[in-house]
């Protein structure tokens, strides 16, 4: 595979960035330098993420940069989506469903996966889950799911 | 004098307060837990905590919050003497003469040197905080928006000077870091700006979203990429109390890590990571014998482990005498003094001083728990670290989840944190540094309003940043800053001192 500078993305996010603030403030007032509108501090701010990331991407082509990335991206997905199921979950099922399945979900992120352990750990951190925050400092989180009061 | 002994007393009658003991007690013991735990920092577990203080009172909570900041510098050097692994990035020169001196069978009293180190340092910079904290906040109530807004360019600049990596990709950061601040309604005219008719972005973007995604989240995907469990084999350890000679050898050390650290976490940008690293160099600078360091010199662990402790405390000073966080951590202490109602700035001192007193105070009573918390329950802190970190993430991933869902009681910040998470993610691959975008974020609204009202009295003319002599002062001294970086002397300094 070719060798990917990380300066290059790098450079490129910030001209993006950079970029779409600038444009997006287009449509906020500007405003003059004694009176700023919405959009005086945004674009100046926008204009110089551009030029910081035109200069971090033009000086990757010679300067040696660090190591290609390498993504993992069992982990990264596993994590990423046991916190979106997480945010998905809290309000439809309550805390400790919620608890269980995002912790089993976030446990496959590790190559090391033992049914027992995880039974254990989900046992222990729904408890402590329900008993810190619910009992404890009186969220005010469901633990059930709404049905389950009936 | 007088009066500073009166406000201290004036402290000390609210830092001792049984529920701000406990709470004090609590910070303490849960940053030495997570400067034991490599892979925990403190950014992420004051962003975690900060929902258990809304309950509390202010003070309550920021002695608690600032309890777990130096008890990471505690905790953090346990574990660089005992496995060498630097449980915090300020302890990460321990590491050299510590473990060498735990190989030796000397790790006991190299823990008691760098706990007494620690302990004497954080007094005398609690007591420089107390004595310097009042004149600079006097001074700052002169500022004006134009002295303001140039003071926040120098601390940002100065944090990004001081940063890891690249110079140029840092300052990008900071940048990007001030956009995303300005999300949400703009308090001037009413215009909600970048919120693409969200309107749960209306109020802008939480900072402890940020700070979990950047430093949570992502923190967790990178540790999970290690493909094996790391193995740790701690040594034994029979006495902590260092002896006769150890003492002898190492006051001096002591005395000018802590002079070292107290100057250096005052300035914008420092901190305990850098008081470390200067004092370290300073040590073998000044020694007759400097081959010794590395093999496990008594002064290696004493010099830089007073200067973490005194840099972490007077990072404080900017903070509460002007308001301006210096680093990521005291960003969030700033947000967290926001949340609980109070504006950090120069009037905390005289409108609030039982909240500032009692802070300082506390930071005295903390220090003094920390040291007799680590040395006698030093094993229990070493069997800590033989917990798989399999069992460790999904805990820290659910207390996150559920910290945020807690802010605004809104699913949609914890989806956000997601996304701040990927994108910590990235900028690691990146060789990006996330920790000045937090700075940034934070300082993102607070540096337009300061530019907004001196553009507005000075009518458009932005010469009033060079006329106005400490405003002026202020710039000349980011550029220099910025002008020491490029030339290349300085720059292989910097770039050695971070190869750590």
């Amino acid at each position: 595979m070719k060798r990917v500078n990380p300066d290059l993305w790098a450079g490129l996010i910030f001209i993006v960035t950079g970029g779409a603030a600038v444009v997006l403030s287009r449509s906020y007032e500007m405003g003059t330098a004694a009176r700023m509108g919405p959009a005086y501090f945004p674009t100046v701010l926008g204009l110089l993420l551009v030029l910081l990331g035109l200069m971090v991407a033009v000086r990757s082509f010679w300067q040696a940069g660090g190591e290609a990335p390498r993504f993992h991206f069992r982990p990264l997905l596993l994590i990423l989506g046991s916190v979106v199921l997480f945010g998905v979950l809290l309000e439809r099922l309550g805390l400790i469903p919620t608890t269980i399945l995002t912790v089993v979900l976030s446990r496959w992120a590790s190559r090391e996966f033992k049914g027992k352990e995880v039974a254990i750990l989900v046992a222990v951190l729904s408890l402590l889950a329900a008993g810190l925050f619910v009992y404890g400092l009186s969220l005010p989180l469901r633990l059930w799911p709404e049905l389950w009061r009936y | 004098m007088s009066g500073m002994l009166g406000n201290l007393a004036l402290g000390f009658g609210a830092a001792l307060s049984p529920l701000n003991l406990l709470y004090a007690f609590f910070g303490a013991l849960v940053g030495t837990l997570i400067g034991v735990l490599p892979g925990l920092g403190p950014i992420a577990t004051i962003a975690m905590l900060l929902p258990v203080s809304y309950g509390l009172e202010p003070l309550t909570a920021l002695i608690m919050l600032a309890g777990i900041f130096y008890g990471a510098q505690y905790g953090g050097s346990t574990t660089a003497i005992l496995v060498n692994i630097p449980g915090e990035s300020s302890s990460v020169v321990t590491c050299l003469d510590g473990y060498a001196l735990a190989r030796k069978g000397r790790a006991g009293p190299a823990l008691g040197i760098a706990a007494l180190s620690s302990l004497f340092a954080g007094f005398v910079a609690t007591f420089i905080i107390a004595l310097f904290g009042p004149v600079l906040a006097e001074w700052a109530l002169k500022f004006g928006p134009a002295e303001y807004f140039s003071l926040m360019v120098l601390g940002l600049v100065a944090a990004v000077v001081l940063a890891h990596g690249s110079l140029l990709k840092a300052v990008a950061m900071v940048v990007l870091g001030l956009l995303l601040g300005l999300i949400g309604t703009d308090v001037n005219s009413g215009t909600m700006r970048f919120t693409f008719d969200l309107y749960a972005l209306s109020d802008g973007i939480d900072f402890v979203v940020v700070a979990m995604g950047l430093f949570g989240f992502a923190e967790i995907i990178s540790n999970l990429e290690q493909t094996s469990e790391r193995q740790i084999l701690a040594p034994k350890i029979q006495g902590v109390l260092p002896t006769w000679d150890d003492f002898r050898q190492c006051w001096k050390a002591v005395l000018r890590g802590t002079a070292l650290g107290s100057f250096l976490g005052i300035l914008p940008g420092g901190g305990a990571t850098l008081s470390s690293f200067a004092a370290y160099t300073l040590e073998k600078k000044v020694a007759r014998d400097p081959s010794r360091f590395g093999e496990g010199a008594i002064e290696g662990v004493a010099g830089p482990e007073a200067a973490n402790n005194a840099g972490a405390q007077t990072s404080f000073i900017p903070l509460l005498t002007l308001g301006i966080p210096s680093n990521a951590v005291m960003a969030l202490m700033l947000g967290a003094m926001t949340i609980h109602g109070i504006t950090p700035g120069p009037q905390v001192m005289s409108e609030q001083p039982v909240l500032f007193w009692g802070m300082i105070a506390s930071m005295l009573i903390g220090n003094l728990m920390l040291v007799l918390l680590n040395l006698p329950l030093i094993s229990i802190w070493v069997r800590l670290l033989s917990v798989p970190y399999r069992l460790l993430y999904p805990a820290i991933l659910l207390l996150c989840g559920i910290g945020i869902y807690s802010i605004k009681g809104n699913s949609f910040d914890v989806f956000l944190a997601a996304g701040f998470g990927l994108l910590g993610y990235v900028f690691r691959k990146l060789d990006c540094e996330p920790a000045p975008l937090l700075l940034g974020l934070i300082l993102g609204p607070m540096m337009e309003e300061y530019l907004r009202r001196a553009m507005l009295l000075s009518q458009g003319n932005a010469a009033v940043f060079f006329t106005r002599p400490i405003s002026l002062a202020m710039l000349l001294a980011a550029a220099v800053l910025l002008l020491l970086i490029v030339v290349p002397a300085v720059r292989t300094n910097r770039e050695k001192a971070f190869q750590g």
